[in-house]
């Protein structure tokens, strides 16, 4: 769990700024954010490689990193389709990995309104 | 009647940012519409040093023109809306435009400043949908914005200024970069930076392509193969190298969106990115309210971005009585002055040819 791909220290941008952080959940299990930072990046700083499956069973990670090609969809708090290089994250954020274009179904087995 | 209605600019990057502030500094209402939560386009992903004389702040790296164009908007007071997507324009200059993807606005413009960008190319080749497959901006948007590494081993294809510029600042960001695959038989980037991979011993191949990229459930290897006359790859020549990124930098694309809905007619210009808006000297389009301005008017640089912007905004603020005859004049003559200087040498002769032409068939039509 320790590994993380972040840039501590840059040659141009200097040492990283301090940033508060939080806690993101992808399928259940915490994952360190930076307060502000894009879902997309937090995950990547984790090590995540995969975001969602096609239908067909294809893996599929960013591709553009600007919400214009929506490669980088998962469910977040629910919602499946999210596009998660334009969303920021937020403390408690709930994270799933999508299959194909994902489903609404299961917030309402678990209760939530 | 008209003078009261804002001037609506689309686009808070460096060329809409510019046409704000030379319409605020006009006296003439303006409306500054961003898609995204911070204004700046791409301006802080580049922090590389920019070229052209002083006027055009060379030698300054992109995030600081960034930041000094927020400053000086915040400044002026500008009208700055973001997380706000223009959706739709309607023959009467009706700007849809939907906020916070929550409530919706119509705003009556007087006249309308696209500077919508552009979006990167991609290309397909088997494998190319394998996470860690990405366009070039994308690893400098992860590296340079959120400070995060996309990969370790990096392939880079196309050697034009995206390809080299990010190949350089993912190295700085601390990931290897095995090679720069250019389909073309020569470079197509400046010298300067260039040079600084090749000083670093970054291998160059040119006249290949990458046949395929494989992996289980993310990218592994790549596969790269020269190419004949007509850029087949040639199977003989085929060697797999181990990567987990691919970084595509094989050109952008005029964003011609809202420009098509405005009616705007186009024209292909395969050295500015293909097809885009038809625009005059003062970068007005077809439609003589909509005026189109940066990469959306043909891919080329933030800095000959941010001079188009002037050059709207300075002649907007002037068709709706903000500015004298004399003023504007003047105005227009310096901003294409500085203009022709960034359009310069090898590069920027085809750009500079390119831009003639489009002037050229405006007239025409």
């Amino acid at each position: 769990m320790e590994r993380t791909n972040r840039v501590a220290d840059h040659v141009v941008l200097g040492p990283a700024p301090e940033v508060e952080e939080v806690c993101i959940y992808l399928d259940g299990k915490p994952i360190p954010a930076k307060k502000g930072e894009p879902v997309m990046s937090a995950l990547v700083a984790a090590g995540v490689t995969v975001f969602r499956h096609t239908a067909k069973g294809s893996p599929r990670r960013m591709f553009c990193g600007i919400g214009r090609c929506t490669d980088c969809v998962m469910k977040v708090d629910g919602v499946p389709g999210v596009r998660t290089c334009v969303t920021r994250v937020r403390d408690g954020m709930r994270v799933e990995r999508q299959e194909g274009k994902g489903s609404w179904a299961e917030e309402a087995a678990d209760g939530k309104a | 009647m008209e003078k009261h209605k804002p001037v609506v600019v689309v686009g808070a990057g460096p060329a809409g940012l510019c046409a704000a502030i030379e319409l605020k500094k006009a006296g003439a209402p303006v409306i500054l519409l961003d898609e995204n939560d911070k204004p700046g386009g791409q301006l802080f992903k580049q922090i590389h040093k920019f070229f052209g004389s002083r006027e055009h702040k060379a030698g300054t790296r992109g995030f600081t023109i960034g930041t000094s164009l927020l400053d000086e908007s915040l400044k002026l007071g500008i009208d700055v809306r973001l997380e706000t997507e223009v959706v739709g324009v309607d023959p009467g200059l009706r700007v849809w435009a939907v906020r916070q993807r929550a409530s919706s606005e119509l705003i009556e413009a007087s006249r309308l400043i696209l500077a919508t960008g552009a979006t990167e190319n991609a290309l397909s080749f088997p494998g190319w949908t394998l996470p860690g497959v990405m366009t070039a901006g994308c690893a400098q948007t992860l590296i340079n914005v959120y400070r995060v590494l996309p990969g370790k081993r990096v392939l880079i294809i196309g050697s034009g200024n995206v390809g080299v510029i990010v190949g350089y600042q993912l190295m700085q960001s601390g990931a290897e970069v095995v090679g720069i695959v250019e389909a073309l038989p020569s470079l197509g980037g400046y010298g300067v930076h260039t040079a600084k991979l090749a000083r670093a011993g970054v291998p160059f191949y040119t006249g290949t392509t990458v046949v395929r990229a494989e992996g289980v459930e993310s990218l592994e290897r790549a596969t790269i193969a020269q190419v004949d006359g007509s850029f087949k790859p040639i199977a003989s020549t085929e060697r797999t190298l181990d990567v987990d990124t691919i970084c595509l930098a094989v050109g952008l694309t005029p964003s011609l969106e809202l420009s098509s809905l405005a009616g705007c007619r186009t024209i292909y210009v395969p050295e500015l990115g293909g097809r885009m808006p038809l625009h005059d000297e003062y970068m007005r389009s077809s439609v003589q309210e909509v005026y189109v301005v940066g990469d959306t008017a043909g891919v080329e640089e933030a800095s000959t971005a941010m001079e188009e912007g002037r050059l709207a905004g300075v002649h907007a603020a002037w068709s709706l009585g903000y500015m004298s005859d004399d003023d504007m004049k003047e105005r227009v003559d310096e901003t294409k002055q500085r203009l022709n200087a960034l359009r310069q040498g090898v590069f920027g002769q085809k750009r500079f040819n390119a831009k003639a032409r489009i002037i050229q068939e405006s007239q025409l039509r």
